[in-house]
């Protein structure tokens, strides 16, 4: 909310320094977002002498005019105002300057003549309403030129913007926020309330009875419905006064009666609407939800569609308005409106919230009704807009007002626990302190004993309704930073931290140590990420929990993979000239369960690599990425684990679409699922419009953490040397090394003196036949008993050979015996 | 006899004198040290020296022989530590075999650094999911359906009912319902709201952090707020306690440190106020209370709220929040 300083002084004398009042204001729960100055729009606007006028050689309407603004020389303007005399001391805007209306003045010729600036009438500078001529300063001969208007006329005024949270709906008001200020000024002040008297000379004989009725049918929406009525209302532009009040806080000045319902609204914070009451048929105002009502023409000319529990404001025949948030077209006061209806009412915050956020209105009205206005002030609101309407509208007043009041407002007073209070602060204040600080903002204080306060709570107050809310109102009055800052003791018990989050943090030290850079992507992804993975119809991750409000198109669904994300990410850095990427992330997806539950969340954990394994270098050519990079890193990932008997097994099945055929495995420990990884296949690429191969892989951590060991025991170095022998075989191309290596595996755990195989060679090619490869196992043997022999090992060895060979059908190269 | 030991020890020492390099210096020790040499050669021929003369040749061979290896050894090591800068050796200029090295996310770096603070001080780190029900994304929170407080957070919905949570707050019902005080719990993660611009970003990272306890009060709220401050960016960092509003906690406090590009002076980060928000904060609400059956005689508490991005953006000096979430590797890779 905008407030202009020099408006609030009319409630509350203060003479502070405007940016000390804002930041005490701050300092009090009433955030100020800006401190502006208000006339800072008159910069490069100087005191000009006019010093010779002359007909203007090609216009008949113009002078050309040599005025002294200050500078070296006199300058030449163009004017064409009929008062422009010789002597004449007149606001100059020089070039550079932008008067209201984001007019820019510049250096421009008019009808051949010369124009280095424009002299400026009064209304042109916002300064009053007068057009019709330049301003006549008169000021007296020895006025320097060139003196900045502002200074000149002594003119300030600052505006604040008030950034007010939502439980402070008293402070959406001149009055609230003078309020604010007499309990921070030396000594504390009560606020100045306007006059809310009614003008005797303007009243005259007839009664509103006789001509209007209200009838509150939902009480529950309207707990109180005031009106005043007016005769004989002239509708015209307001004063200057009125209209320069509005400008300063940015609102625009329509006519006087609805400028004067803005400006009480301003001033006490009662939104006010008034009607063109010829318009109101019957002289009826009925107060009820909408029903079978379906549309409404608000007064900006919106149509709203009607849901039955809104409330409106109805005449004898039609709704003539949204109750609390917008009047209607159909009653809205015009020029020729004569007759004034002006409703002061309050209204169920909820019920207008619900219809504000329905019908997409934001009006000045429902963001007060909704936070909660004073029940007990409508009269007085409705008093000084009656008796402004009356003075600026030439109007005469109806004789009473009507006030229907079914639900009169409860009040509220709360037994104040001062020691709870000093308590829940840290603070040690007395009663007294505690009982001046509470009624410098109007909270009645009875002091029942040193620890017991009854507190009357204002109806303006709706925040505050318990003890809770009062040790608020203390401390922010006392001031926050004068509570003295403690620290808690605390019992010396700690808890282990979850496994999760221990798995977490051990993933990325391993990922980041095999040089992978962690990302965060979004948790929403595209609608179509499920398609362009080609998933099948029955894919599980089909079942994707949808946003009903997304940004976009693109971050409407939660994602079920953490994949479609690597693969953006992918895209992005590869736009940007990074064409070899090792990326990882740890993450949630989601799936959709019933409607109207939870989503199923599981944490997963997949990367994704792509480029250069080796980029071109004095030491090595450009090698690329290909799938034993990746598979290479998920070995030690998973080992790093401490997680035992991991195992690859080439996918055959139609579970992992966006892998290309044959190039990818699902990895599993014992039976267990872990995850997979592959090389994408070329739709999926194509589908995200990448041109090179990239290599991912996407594990469960729920499935690695019921796998993790639950101890570690440390085994004993061996004492005796090993000794290794080699196996090379010829075996069919499509037997996997892996069962091969198993085999061995096998007969090592019946036999302890094997201590581990590995393939140090696989060949394929001429002088190979066809379709047959050449592999090379070093079996290392070791006992740890004794430095073993050759004769300890030669039968076992050949064991090995002949079971390899048998089972897979090897043949043995020529110079291998067994 | 006599006169050869002497002569010995005085050409070997000359030898050690003169030799140029280690190379030499080698040659010379197998000229008199080595098992053809001059010494050993002379012990050999001790048996044909007469009888008495014998022990007192071969103890003074031996103490010379003694002498000659340490003589031998103290020049070698000269000449080491000469040869080793004598070398021509390799271009050392000539670029490493590159070892890429890789990085955590700095909102991960970030999140821990501040979950380590608060663990260091005794709190217990909880998680909840990151959708929520309207439930504990709002109702338990003192946050009811209709209230204007909920403008302050634009939400993400998925159902009626279920929301992408907008706070890490819902941590605070969900933690309470489950364990009765005392309790100190910190509840990083991430967080959804339906904003994108420079400064915000539709998901983004929270630490929620609640103490609830006997006598706990709003100056302890502000002694452990002002702990992390001070740890998080350092101790001469002064930070300020604002009132303000969240539906949650009475009395609630923005709390602003001095700013930290400019020291207060005022600049374009901290809008030339002089402060930053960096964190929300108060007395945990009474309602929340009877909503998880806390006893609220008996307990108070306080919770707070800490944004990741923006303590990564004040510490790293990052002014578009939107760079955490491109996961460009020239970005990544500088934390």
């Amino acid at each position: 909310m905008k407030v202009s300083l020099s408006w609030l002084k009319e409630y509350i004398s203060v003479d502070l320094e405007p940016s000390v009042i804002a930041e005490k204001l701050t300092m009090a729960g009433l955030e100020v977002d800006a401190v502006e100055e208000r006339y800072d729009y008159l910069a490069n606007i100087v005191v000009a002498k006019v010093i010779d006028v002359k007909q203007h050689p090609n216009a008949d309407k113009l002078s050309v005019c040599s005025v002294d603004a200050g500078g070296d020389k006199l300058v030449q303007i163009v004017c064409g105002a009929p008062n422009v005399k010789k002597g004449m001391f007149v606001p100059c805007a020089l070039p550079g300057a932008v008067l209201p209306g984001d007019v820019k003045i510049k250096k421009s010729k008019l009808r051949g003549e010369i124009s280095y600036g424009m002299l400026c009438s009064a209304a042109e500078l916002r300064l009053n309403t007068d057009a019709s001529g330049i301003m006549d300063l008169d000021l007296e001969d020895g006025f320097l030129p060139g003196t900045p208007l502002e200074e000149a006329l002594n003119i300030s005024d600052t505006v604040f913007e008030i950034d007010l949270t939502p439980n402070r709906p008293d402070c959406l008001s001149y009055i609230g926020v003078a309020r604010e200020i007499g309990a921070f000024t030396e000594p504390k002040q009560k606020v100045m309330l306007p006059d809310y008297t009614l003008p005797k000379d303007k009243i005259g004989k007839q009664s509103i009875h006789d001509f209007a009725k209200v009838e509150i049918i939902d009480p529950d929406l309207c707990p109180r419905y005031s009106a005043g009525l007016l005769f004989d209302v002239k509708i015209k532009p307001s004063p200057f006064w009125l209209q320069e009040k509005l400008e300063s806080i940015g609102l625009t000045p329509i006519n006087n009666v609805v400028d004067i319902t803005n400006f009480v609204m301003m001033e006490t914070g009662q939104p006010l609407h008034a009607f063109d009451f010829d318009e109101v048929a019957k002289g009826k105002i009925i107060v009820r939800r909408a029903g079978v009502d379906t549309d409404f023409k608000t007064l900006d000319s919106k149509d709203h569609k009607l849901e039955s529990d809104m409330l409106l404001i109805c005449d004898g025949e039609r709704p003539v308005g949204l109750a609390g948030v917008m009047g209607g077209e159909n009653s809205e006061i015009l020029d020729s409106t004569t007759r004034v209806l002006v409703e002061s009412a309050y209204f169920n915050p909820v019920s207008i919230r619900k219809t504000a956020k329905k019908t997409g209105i934001a009006s000045d009205a429902s963001h007060r009704f909704e936070r909660g206005a004073d029940p007990e002030g409508t009269v007085k609101a409705l008093t000084r807009a009656v008796s402004l309407i009356a003075q600026l509208g030439d109007a005469t007043i109806a004789k009473n007002y009507i006030d229907e009041y079914p639900k009169k407002a409860v009040p509220i007073e709360i037994d104040l626990n001062t020691k709870a209070l000093n308590s829940r602060l840290g603070t040690k204040l007395d009663s007294d302190a505690i009982c001046d600080i509470l009624r410098s903002v109007e909270f009645d204080v009875e002091k029942i004993s040193d620890i017991h306060l009854k507190i009357g709570i204002p109806f303006f107050r709706v925040d505050v309704t318990r003890p809770e809310d009062l040790s608020e109102e203390v401390a922010r009055l006392w001031g926050y930073n004068n509570i003295e800052t403690s620290y808690p003791l605390v019992p010396a018990k700690g808890r282990l931290l979850d496994q999760r989050i221990v798995l977490r943090g051990k993933i990325r030290d391993i990922m980041t140590g095999f040089s992978f850079f962690e990302v965060i992507n979004y948790n929403f992804i595209n609608e179509n990420s499920c398609d362009r993975l080609n998933l099948s119809d029955t894919d599980t991750r089909r079942k994707v929990e949808t946003i009903l409000n997304p940004i976009s198109d693109q971050m409407s669904v939660l994602r079920s993979s953490l994949i479609p994300g690597l693969l953006e990410t992918m895209k992005k850095n590869l736009s940007q000239q990074t064409d070899t990427l090792k990326l990882f992330e740890i993450g949630k997806v989601f799936f959709a369960t019933q409607k109207g539950s939870l989503p199923e969340e599981k944490e997963r954990v997949a990367g994704l690599i792509t480029g250069n394994r080796s980029d071109q270098s004095w030491y090595s050519k450009k090698i690329k990425n290909d799938f034993f990079d990746l598979k290479g890193v998920i070995e030690g990932f998973i080992k790093g684990l401490m997680i035992k008997d991991l195992r690859f097994e080439k996918i055959e099945n139609d579970d992992y679409p966006y892998y290309k055929n044959g190039y990818a495995a699902v990895v599993k420990s014992g039976d267990t699922l872990l995850g997979s990884l592959g090389r994408i296949g070329g739709k999926t690429l194509k589908n995200y419009g990448l041109k090179q191969d990239a290599f991912v892989f996407d594990f469960s951590l729920k499935a690695i953490r019921n796998m993790l060991p639950d101890s570690l025991i440390a085994e004993p170095l061996p004492r005796f040397p090993s000794i290794s022998r080699d196996i090379t075989i010829i075996v069919d191309r499509s037997i996997p090394v892996g069962e091969i290596l198993e085999q061995i595996e096998s007969i090592s755990k019946k036999q302890s003196l094997i201590e581990k195989t590995f393939l140090f060679d696989a060949f394929e090619g001429k002088p190979l036949p066809e379709g047959k490869k050449s592999l090379s196992f070093r079996v290392v043997y070791r006992s740890a008993a004794k430095t073993l022999k050759e004769k300890n090992i030669k039968k076992l060895h050949v064991n090995i050979s002949r079971s390899i060979v048998d089972l897979f059908h090897a043949d043995l190269p020529e110079a291998q015996e067994p | 006899m006599q006169n050869s030991i002497i002569d010995i020890e005085k050409q070997a020492l000359e030898s050690i004198e003169k030799a140029n390099d280690s190379e030499q210096l080698d040659q010379f020790s197998i000229k008199y040290l080595g098992r053809k040499g001059e010494l050993t050669k002379f012990l050999r021929n001790i048996s044909s020296l007469p009888e008495n003369e014998r022990p007192s040749a071969g103890k003074n061979a031996n103490i010379l022989k003694a002498k000659l290896e340490k003589a031998f050894k103290v020049a070698l090591s000269k000449f080491e530590a000469h040869d080793d800068r004598q070398f021509t050796g390799i271009d050392v200029t000539l670029p490493g075999r590159f070892a890429q090295r890789g990085s955590l996310h700095p909102i991960t770096q970030v999140a821990k650094e501040i979950s380590d603070i608060f663990l260091r001080l005794g709190f217990d780190i909880a998680e909840g999911p990151e959708v929520e029900t309207d439930y504990y994304n709002f109702e338990a929170l003192n946050i009811p359906k209709y209230h204007p407080a909920r403008d302050m957070q634009d939400t993400f919905y998925v159902s009626e009912n279920i929301v992408l949570r907008t706070h890490t707050s819902p941590s605070q019902p969900r933690a309470m319902e489950k364990t009765q005080p005392p309790l100190r719990i910190i509840a990083p993660g991430k967080v959804f709201r339906c904003d994108s611009d420079i400064t915000h970003t539709p998901m983004f990272y929270q630490i929620e952090g609640l103490m609830v306890d006997k006598n706990i009060s709003f100056g302890d709220l502000k002694g452990i707020l002002a702990t992390f401050v001070h740890q998080f960016f350092d101790a001469e960092t002064s930070l300020r306690f604002r009132p303000s509003f969240f539906p949650f906690t009475e009395p609630s406090a923005e709390v602003d440190i001095r700013c930290v590009m400019c020291k207060g002076k005022g600049c374009r980060i901290c809008s030339k106020t002089g402060w930053l928000e960096v964190l929300g904060s108060g007395m945990v609400h009474p309602a929340v209370f009877e909503n998880v059956g806390y006893d609220t005689k008996k307990y108070t508490g306080f919770a707070f709220g800490i944004g990741i991005e923006r303590m990564a953006m004040l510490k790293y000096g990052i002014d578009d929040i939107r760079k955490f979430y491109e996961n460009d590797v020239r970005f990544l890779g500088q934390f």
